[in-house]
């Protein structure tokens, strides 16, 4: 019995002391006709250890191979072996939620620093101890500034067309059920960046708040100072959706325009948590000290013990489901516990200088890709706009046939803007500091030769 | 144990792990990015060596109770062996290195393992589809009411504004029907723990969408009258959300679906075995009726005709609740259930419930042996039972925090304490199907020790944890004088 430990003796002990026949007597408060007996057929049989191990490497050997410049939201980077040999040892891997603050002081005093860490990088008050990830992240966002801005009372949000679709899609399946709007900013076809112009017919319109994304969905740094003096000037919070790996390079979102933005989210998977298919990542979340409780999720304050002794427990829980119930924040009852332990080794283990050495090296090697690319005929820049680490290319012939083509050859060569932008042409593409000079040679030839 | 400095500390100004980055760059490979834009200052991350990361989080790992060190029996949590082999085959390099956006050329071996793990949960549970989207429990909630909503709306029944909601219930299924724009109406729970059928009968009326329950309930049993339950609320045109927080106890023996649940969801990080991480992250699925599968959350796995699978999402199910995350949800976690579902196959699937059961039950007889008492003597335990120390409060004054603070030095961590609301100073104990026998007649020795403390030398309970890197804390000091982040 895999994981089972009781022998025929043990169970004849246990039904004994209870005073029972049999285990099935146990379950005599189930109508009978209700019971699942014979139902389970299309399960298959047990397998041992080795056996699903073989075959679980089967198929991930089929997924393996390929040479990806696939971003838009997630990153290949270099993680330290050190990251998950600690974070998967069991006493973080299987813990449970710091309830039991003086069986939790690991965790607790991981989450701490992790959310000392975030607002370092992003230049902000306070940090959760994080949530699912930055797209679901963004939609607490959403509802935080409703309920933070006081001035406004409206249920709308400006949300730019630049930003990640994928945030913006799962923001409105989140939001939506509470009625809230989100209402769309163009971008600039030519520059690949949302624009102040766009925005003026907003202007003394009442909205709760504003959504910057830096980064935005094409790579494109965003004017960011401009957008947030107008989105205040307005009477509007400002929500940055920020990639922490830019961070190190990139102004962070505190230092945005007059008064810095109010509230940051974004993905953390960069920070150390791999690919994994989408998930588990982490979504962090900071914002400035006076919404501190208008934030959603777990957070952790640093307080004494009856001795005088420093210790960390959960704090302003009157926040949370588990106490508020019906009047919570939000529903939510975890934080992304492991992958956010994993972000905050990773970010100890890089540093100030290292965090900046990749961001730069991620930067410089997309730099180089592109520019390896568009000396292919008719493979051009599709914007104006200074990037970080990812860009838009057009192509001289419709984006899902050549990267299907490429994928034949073992190259994932980013995603088409076909379907959510209704650009045909064009592709999404990422290098970062894990790509060689061979990696980037050998997408420049694969797409010539697919072009040819 | 020795206060740990905090990371911050140990920083020194020019000190790094130099193998872990690329080396530094000249500026004028970043001379694209505007002065403007750029940082004036290095974020202040701590500047330590390899070796003091390493040991500083492995200090700090020490602190930790886990289930890999302790008997863990926290009610509705379900704090189950977490199999190693599942996380060796989710760290796979295959697995691991997939970006979600990788096209089906590259994501046979992922998708198939997905439209398994769909299939799987689909027999196990009854229901006639399964999304693994969700994220979290919390989540899964949230797209089970999502579309409850989408299935009223769509049938233009626009007056169903209340969800009816047991009292025992546990604080996110309020949370989430207000998540969904709803309003909330509590349902009473007798004296036995069985729904007050006449009380949600009467509750019942075309301003009702749903109704959510866990079966068996938070008071750990199994709620009798379910089928007049699920025929009232389906008779006033809601339906019926079945909250998987419990699953534990009757994997394999009785199915939601077969109890006229309409959609479900499930822990995989509580009944699939997958790790809780110190709270996070966990997986969701969530399951459907017939009815409800049009509004199912996207993407989900598919498969064609010639056996190879392809991706469900919103452009050819466009009525789908939609995306509830960037991409699929916690794809890694999902990979650890499947790894689980596979090595137990049909027979495991049904000792889970068994065994769980059988744990709970002894457990119970045992304590109420050596003095506990039971707030529901009169039934069968569930996967999980209720014990509560309102005496030991009033006479004694110590309460169920001081007995789950006491346990703490026995080396046990403490039960659920305070939850349900409506039973006070109570304990809700899971065992789980993996704790051996002499693992759980350890835990009745120490409660039977504590207890004896109780009324022999009540202060070694009521100041208790002595053995703990820390003593009790000071929460209102922590609420009042926020410290939220390090200052150097």
């Amino acid at each position: 019995m895999p994981y089972i430990p009781h022998t025929p003796d043990d169970v004849r002990a246990m039904l004994d002391a209870i005073g029972a026949d049999s285990i099935e007597d146990l379950f005599d408060e189930i109508p009978a006709h209700l019971k699942a007996a014979g139902k389970l057929d299309a399960l298959p049989d047990g397998l041992s250890e080795m056996e699903v191990t073989r075959l679980m490497s089967e198929r991930a050997a089929m997924d393996a191979g390929a040479v990806s410049f696939i971003g838009a939201g997630a990153y290949q980077h270099h993680i330290p072996a050190a990251v998950w040999e600690i974070a998967t040892r069991g006493e973080f891997y299987t813990a449970y939620t710091p309830y039991q603050a003086e069986a939790s002081q690991g965790t607790l005093q991981v989450i701490y620093e992790f959310q000392t860490l975030m607002t370092r990088l992003t230049a902000m008050d306070v940090s959760n101890a994080s949530v699912y990830d930055g797209a679901s992240g963004l939609a607490e966002a959403v509802l935080m500034s409703l309920r933070a801005n006081r001035k406004s009372k409206s249920r709308k949000v400006l949300v730019p067309a630049a930003l990640n679709p994928r945030y913006t899609s799962a923001t409105k399946a989140i939001v939506e059920n509470q009625d809230v709007a989100l209402e769309t900013v163009p971008f600039c076809q030519e520059k690949g960046q949302t624009l102040i112009d766009a925005l003026k017919p907003h202007e003394g319109e009442d909205f709760a708040a504003l959504v910057i994304s830096q980064p935005n969905y094409f790579g494109s740094l965003e004017e960011v100072d401009a957008l947030t003096d107008w989105a205040h000037a307005n009477g509007m919070l400002v929500i940055a959706v920020v990639n922490p790996t830019a961070m190190a390079l990139i102004t962070p979102p505190g230092e945005w325009g007059e008064q810095g933005a109010d509230i940051v989210v974004g993905e953390g998977q960069p920070l150390g948590v791999p690919l994994s298919s989408g998930g588990p990542y982490f979504g962090f979340m900071c914002c400035k000290q006076k919404h501190v409780r208008q934030m959603p999720g777990r957070i952790i304050g640093r307080t004494v013990d009856m001795e005088g002794k420093q210790g960390f427990t959960l704090t302003l829980q009157a926040r949370e489901q588990h106490i508020r119930r019906s009047k919570a924040t939000s529903n939510i009852c975890t934080n992304q516990g492991l992958a956010m332990t994993a972000a905050t080794i990773y970010t100890s283990l890089l540093g100030p200088d290292g965090l900046t050495n990749v961001a730069a090296h991620c930067h410089a090697n997309t730099q180089a890709l592109a520019d390896k690319l568009t000396a292919i005929d008719g493979v051009e820049r599709a914007f104006t706009a200074p990037t970080f680490h990812e860009v838009v290319l057009t192509l001289p012939k419709p984006a899902g046939e050549v990267l299907a083509a490429l994928a034949e050859k073992d190259v994932l060569g980013g995603v088409s803007l076909a379907k959510d932008y209704g650009m045909s042409n064009a592709i999404l593409v990422n290098a970062t500091e894990v790509h060689s000079e061979g990696d980037l040679d050998l997408f420049a030839v694969a797409l010539k030769e697919v072009l040819a | 144990m020795s206060e740990t400095q905090l990371i911050f500390q140990l920083s020194h100004p020019g000190r790094s792990a130099t193998s872990q980055a690329p080396k530094a760059l000249s500026d004028d490979k970043l001379s694209a990015i505007p002065a403007h834009l750029r940082r004036k200052q290095k974020p202040g991350l701590p500047e330590v060596s390899e070796m003091q990361v390493v040991r500083h989080y492995t200090n700090l790992s020490s602190k930790n109770f886990a289930i890999d060190k302790q008997f863990y029996p926290l009610g509705s949590c379900t704090m189950k062996y977490n199999p190693r082999g599942a996380n060796r085959a989710a760290m796979l390099p295959g697995f691991l290195n997939r970006h979600p956006l990788a096209p089906e050329s590259h994501s046979q071996g992922f998708l198939s393992c997905m439209f398994e793990l769909q299939n799987f949960l689909k027999e196990v549970t009854g229901m006639k589809g399964v999304s693994l989207a969700p994220m979290a429990g919390a989540q899964g909630e949230f797209a089970g009411v999502a579309m409850i909503r989408a299935y009223h709306d769509a049938r233009g029944d626009e007056g169903r504004t209340e969800i009816l909601i047991p009292e025992a219930a546990h604080g996110t299924n309020p949370a989430t029907a207000v998540m969904c724009g709803y309003k909330v109406r509590e349902v009473p729970v007798g004296k036995d723990g069985d729904v007050d059928l006449e009380a949600l009968k009467a509750a019942c009326g075309p301003q009702t969408a749903g109704l959510m329950m866990t079966n068996p309930s938070t008071c750990g049993v199994f709620e009798r009258q379910i089928e007049a339950i699920s025929k009232a609320v389906h008779e006033a045109g809601g339906l019926l959300y079945y909250d998987g927080a419990n699953l534990n106890a009757i994997l394999g023996k009785v199915r939601p679906g077969d109890m006229g649940f309409d959609v479900i969801h499930m822990n995989l990080h509580k009944t699939f075995a997958t790790p809780h991480g110190g709270g996070g992250p966990g997986a969701g699925p969530v399951g459907v009726s017939e009815r409800l599968l049009p509004y199912l959350p996207t993407p989900m796995a598919g498969q064609r005709d010639d056996g190879s699978y392809h991706w469900i999402d919103t452009d050819t199910l466009d009525t789908s609740i939609g995306h509830l995350s960037a991409f699929m949800g916690n794809a890694g976690v999902l990979l650890r259930a499947y790894f689980y579902a596979r090595s137990l196959g049909r027979e495991g699937m049904i000792r889970v419930g068994e065994f769980s059961t059988l744990a709970a039950n002894y457990l119970l007889k045992r304590l109420e042996a050596v003095g506990c008492t039971a707030a529901y003597p009169d039934r069968r335990a569930s996967h999980e039972f209720i014990l509560t120390f309102a005496k030991e409060a009033k006479e004694l004054g110590v309460t169920a925090m001081d007995i789950a603070k006491r346990l703490l030095d026995y080396n046990q961590h403490a039960p659920t304490t305070y939850f349900p609301l409506l039973v006070p100073e109570c304990f809700l104990i899971e065992p789980t199907e993996t704790e051996s026998k002499e693992a759980l007649d350890a835990f009745v020795d120490a409660m039977a020790a504590i207890l004896e403390e109780a009324r022999t030398e009540p202060d070694r309970v009521k100041e208790a944890p002595f053995t703990q890197p820390v003593r009790r804390l000071d929460d209102v000091k922590a609420a009042r004088e926020l410290d939220l982040t390090w200052t150097d």
